[in-house]
């Protein structure tokens, strides 16, 4: 770690000017954020802790959830709201990392993170919820740009998550990383007022996508069967030490089959 | 408990330590005035160094000391010693050697760095952030070179050694091959196999670390480090690196959070802190991370071999001819040669092979240097022979079982003397394997694969039956003195790593003294306390260790029995020792240890015991993996493991199954997962972090079944056989039987370790499209051998 301030603001405008001066960091939950300064692959001038800003917790209304930005996976996975109204969000959160990460890391730090393999983007674009930040309200297809790339500004900060309910049909499957666990591929579908959308991470080099060959297959036929014969194009996903990109392509089919049965 | 002490299963002395976070590991250890250090790594797998610039790190705040191989050589100090003998088992051609044997390693590189993770320099600072930053200002100007990491394909390969243009270290075979030769041409069918034995990082909980002090007025230095051998680190320190008298060198050893092989040589960091502590005035410090452990550490395992088997027209074994590669890394580690070469023995298994011959070529890479891992050899030849036993059953179409069974060794045929020289004394292998099946449910499997086979699953089960040379290599010695207040205090040679020596020897002398085992105190990691010791190794430190303590027990009972006569005002032939008390014969006056400690006066009473065994002893166990595999990803899980083993008289049951359990984990996690992975051209480590380096963990192994059917072991005198490697030793064979067992339903016949997802899942698609052309009665495979130049 390199050296750096460290500040702990009690308010979203304090916060922002902050994050404001250059190299100015925000820390979240800390999981993706600590280990990258322990290898000294960032050097943040200030670190803006965004736990006094009250941006945790679920709230619960007739047509839609709220999810405060600094709200943990393990929060998430343990709201009994989310398990009834979107049980594909419930059980993605509790499948990340372990619970130590589940107990600190945040919705909004993976979101403003965007790792290409990590799972909440899936389920926020295939249930096109809503990014709200300090300044604007930002759409799910409009907001992952590509790898470890939004639309959020540096001084934007991501402030709460909305998901409009109903959600009549929501399911992630994932396959792991053998050792990070994180998603190798990582399938969320959903039928929502969006319509029937299909999201997958862990697999392309540009993060999350929209499957629309399998979301035209369910719109009609909501069963692993519409899907089973869809071949993914390798052209373009990742290829590893853990996973081909023609494995990947595989599995994308693989892990979509499974997650449309398991939300039927 | 007391004198019945032997046998049962205590709960460890060091668990309250170690689970309340009590345990004092290397990097717990802080003295007044110390400084820390890091080491500046090679980026390069092979490159020149053309320039150290350092003067900028110098004057960075801070900043003791920077250091360099120049420096190094300046002080007219030594090398990491390379490994030496080359054993000699039966059949071992005279003269046969090293082709190239490396000069002493520099602890810092000089004129060339050899392999990614090579150390160049070293930053001592007040403080760890500040050596980092230090470190960074250093500039090192290279000159990248070719650079070859694959073993298979190493002959012919950049030379990594100038001296070495074929890049090959030694040649050394062993066995009767004539005998084999001759097998082979008269054989009814020959069974042929490559096997890749994976490159393993082997991940200990605890990093390494060291931390060195030097007393100018004495002129000694104190190394305090995680080792399983203190006094052969500190012999080596001191002769061969600092020129000095080992009497100038103290090493201390706390809590060990894992070694299993790789903390036995000596390391270049433990060199270079004794070293900066002396020219700085100060301790120095240095923390591995685990960076630092996956560029630097000795690795593992990592040969290819071809195995073939002769058998006639029965399906009985005629002979038994192995040629490995094996990759020693860019320099060859104090103990590189072992594992290659001196358990290749294992590879006679448990069957009657009348003849066998066995080659290796150690070859250098531009990797880092291997060493001995659980098992050392063992089960890199477990492997090869328990692959070729199933490989032999689906070429001659005979049941694997019934093909086992034909060639077990029965115990009627005991001694019996192996193709590669060992004499087995002991062990009931058909009834081992009849146990297991047992156990394992084979009747009921046929049952259970239908069940996965409903499931879309495909259910396979693998057995790995092995037989352990164990303890013949060296001696141990072992002290007990009675402590005024009736204590005893052990001292050993043996330097536990976690495997609970604490426990294990406060047992075995409390069951011979007739105390209770919290009477006893185990000291151990401290050269200066204990007089000698060969240490941790081998599956070795109770079998040998452990009898030199039985025998310094009874030197105890047999000092103290004056003593307790002339309390007892009788005579010395009156008295009687028996479970913790010396009694007048016939009589019910007694004393005990606690009165014998009251009298003793300034003079110490201590027993003295030693161990060196003529004849090994043989371990062995029959593993049994059952898996099921995700069809459609290659997903693999392990849903049971079932061993019956023979370790002999079994001191703690508890510390066994715990020992089974890691072993077992660590086989199972290089047959399933683990895999060091350079790139191909750079040279560069992809595997070089937790976060895609696989270690297996608690939730992917099943509840372990285990069975003991022990015979004593005939030539040991407490019947101790050995268990410290023997999970390791069945784990991964048992595992890859058991997936080419479930895949042979959809036609794949061939699949080397890991069996990651994707490698199976490629394996099913393959088999599906091509099953294997099976061979014709009689007919011949083709007589050129892929791994010509192990030859
Ligand atoms: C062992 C392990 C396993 C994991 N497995 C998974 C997994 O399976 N799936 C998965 O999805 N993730 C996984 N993760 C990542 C985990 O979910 C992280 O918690 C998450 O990616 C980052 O959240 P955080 O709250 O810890 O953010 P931090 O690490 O604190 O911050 C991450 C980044 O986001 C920025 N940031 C944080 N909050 C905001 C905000 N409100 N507005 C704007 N910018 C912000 C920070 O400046 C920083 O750049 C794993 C992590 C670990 C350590």
């Amino acid at each position: 770690m390199y050296d750096f301030t460290y500040q702990k603001p009690s308010s979203i405008a304090d916060a922002v000017k902050l994050l404001a001066e250059p190299e100015a960091k925000a820390l979240a939950g800390g999981q993706t954020f600590i280990p990258v300064l322990k290898q000294r692959l960032n050097k943040p001038s200030t670190l803006v802790d965004l736990a006094g800003l009250g941006l945790a917790g679920i709230k619960a209304e007739g047509d839609k959830i709220t999810i405060g930005a600094m709200t943990t996976h393990g929060a998430i996975a343990a709201s009994p709201e989310i398990k009834k109204a979107i049980p594909g969000l419930s059980m993605m959160a509790g499948w990340i990392g372990d619970t130590q990460v589940r107990h600190c890391g945040t919705m909004g730090g993976s979101l403003a993170n965007n790792d290409p393999s990590a799972c909440y983007p899936a389920a926020v674009l295939a249930l096109n919820a809503t990014i709200v930040t300090d300044k604007r309200r930002i759409g799910a297809d409009e907001y992952f740009q590509g790898m470890f790339t939004t639309a959020l500004a540096t001084d934007e900060l991501i402030t709460s998550i909305e998901f409009a309910l109903p959600v009549e049909k929501s399911a992630y499957e994932k396959f792991r990383n053998p050792a990070s666990r994180y998603a190798m591929v990582g399938v969320f579908v959903a039928k929502s007022a969006a319509g029937v959308r299909v999201a997958v991470t862990g697999a392309s080099q540009n993060g999350v996508f929209r499957h629309t060959e399998m979301e035209q297959a369910l719109s009609g036929n909501w069963s692993p069967d519409a899907i089973a014969h869809i071949k993914t194009p390798p052209g373009g996903l990742n290829s590893d030490i853990h996973g081909s990109a023609e494995y990947r392509a595989h599995l994308i089919t693989v892990m979509a089959k499974r997650a449309v049965a398991a939300a039927s | 408990m007391g004198a019945n002490a032997f046998g049962q299963p205590l709960t460890r002395k060091e668990d309250a330590r170690f689970l309340t976070g009590r345990g004092r590991y290397t990097a717990e250890i802080v003295l007044p005035g110390q400084s820390h250090a890091v080491m500046l790594r090679s980026p390069h797998a092979h490159a020149r160094i053309l320039s150290i610039e350092t003067r900028a790190a110098a004057q960075a705040p801070g900043v003791l000391a920077v250091l360099t191989g120049d420096d190094w050589s300046a002080d007219r100090l030594g090398g990491i010693p390379p490994g030496e003998s080359l054993i000699r088992l039966f059949g071992t051609p005279e003269g046969q050697g090293y082709s190239f044997r490396p000069p002493p390693r520099p602890p810092l590189a000089r004129d060339k760095v050899r392999h990614v993770g090579d150390t160049v320099a070293m930053v001592v600072a007040e403080t760890l952030a500040e050596a980092r930053d230090a470190a960074e200002l250093i500039e090192v100007e290279y000159e990248p070179l070719p650079a070859g990491t694959d073993t298979a394909s190493a002959i012919g390969a950049p030379a990594v050694w100038d001296e070495a243009s074929d890049n090959v270290c030694f040649r050394w075979s062993a066995g009767d091959g004539a005998a084999v030769e001759a097998a082979f041409s008269r054989a009814a069918r020959i069974v042929r196999l490559n096997v890749v034995n994976n490159r393993i990082h082997v991940g200990a909980l605890e990093t390494r670390g060291a931390l060195g002090e030097y007393d100018p007025a004495s002129r000694r230095y104190t190394l305090h480090t995680g080792t399983q051998m203190p006094h052969g680190l500190k012999k080596e320190l001191a002769e061969d690196l600092f020129g000095v008298a080992p009497d100038r060198l103290r090493v201390l050893v706390a809590d060990v959070g894992g070694s299993f092989g790789i903390k036995n040589a000596l390391y270049p960091e433990q060199a270079l802190v004794l070293w900066a502590a002396r020219r700085i005035g100060r301790p120095v410090g240095w923390i591995g991370e685990r960076i630092d452990g996956f560029l630097s550490d000795y690795q593992a395992r990592d040969n290819v071999s071809v195995g073939e088997l002769a058998l006639d027209g029965d399906g009985k074994i005629l002979a038994l001819r192995v040629r490995s590669l094996a990759a020693v890394g860019a320099y060859l580690a104090p103990e590189g040669q072992l594992s290659p070469t001196v358990n290749t023995p294992a590879l006679a298994g448990v069957y009657r092979i009348p003849c066998i011959e066995v080659a290796v070529t150690g070859v250098f890479t531009n990797t880092a240097p291997t060493s001995v891992y659980r098992g050392a050899g063992r089960p890199e030849a477990v492997y090869v022979i328990e692959r070729l036993i199933e490989q032999a059953a689906r070429e001659t179409g005979l049941d694997s079982l019934e093909l086992r069974r034909r060639n077990l060794l029965h115990p009627s045929a005991l001694p019996f003397r192996t193709g590669l020289g060992l004499v087995y004394d002991s062990g009931d292998f058909p009834a081992m394997l009849e146990h297991a099946l047992a156990r394992a449910d084979h009747a009921g499997f046929a049952v259970r694969r239908a069940a996965s086979a409903a499931r879309g699953r495909l259910r396979g089960f693998g057995i790995a039956h092995y037989c352990e040379r164990v303890a013949g290599a060296w001696g141990e010695s072992g002290w007990v003195e009675l402590s005024p207040d009736g204590r005893a205090t052990v001292l050993t040679g043996t330097m536990s790593n976690g495997q609970g020596h604490e426990t294990a020897f406060a047992q075995l002398v409390a069951d011979r003294l007739g105390l209770d085992p919290a009477d006893v105190d185990v000291v151990q990691g401290d050269t200066d306390r204990v007089p000698s010791g060969k240490g941790t190794g081998g599956s070795a430190s109770l079998s040998i260790g452990g009898a030199a303590l039985a025998e310094a027990s009874d030197d105890l009972v047999r000092k103290a029995l004056p003593l307790a006569a002339e309390a007892l005002e009788a005579a010395p032939i009156d008295v009687a020792f028996a479970e913790g008390r010396f009694s007048i014969v016939g009589t019910d006056r007694s004393v005990g240890w606690r009165d014998l400690g009251r009298r003793l006066g300034p003079e110490r009473l201590e027993g003295v015991g030693s161990w060196k065994p003529e004849t090994p002893t043989f371990p062995n166990g029959c593993h049994i993996a059952e898996v099921e595999i995700d069809r459609e990803t290659g997903h693999t899980s392990l849903v049971s493991y079932t061993m019956v083993h023979d370790f002999g008289r079994v001191l703690n049951p508890l510390l066994l199954e715990g020992q089974l359990q890691g072993g077992v984990a660590q086989g199972v996690g290089q047959a399933a997962m683990e895999h060091v992975v350079h790139d191909p051209v750079s040279g560069q480590v992809l595997s070089g972090s937790l976060m895609d380096y696989q270690l297996p963990r608690a939730a992917d192994l099943p509840a372990l079944t285990l069975e003991t059917l022990a015979t004593p072991a005939p030539s040991h005198p407490l019947g101790i056989k050995g268990c410290g490697e023997a999970g390791a030793a069945g784990g991964a064979p048992a595992t890859i039987n058991a997936i080419l067992d479930a895949l042979a339903a959809v036609g794949v016949a061939k699949l080397d370790m890991p069996a990651t997802p994707e490698r199976v899942w490629r394996a099913i698609a393959e088999g599906e499209t091509a099953l294997p052309r099976v061979r014709k009665d009689g007919e011949l495979p083709p007589k050129v051998m892929p791994l010509e130049a192990a030859r």
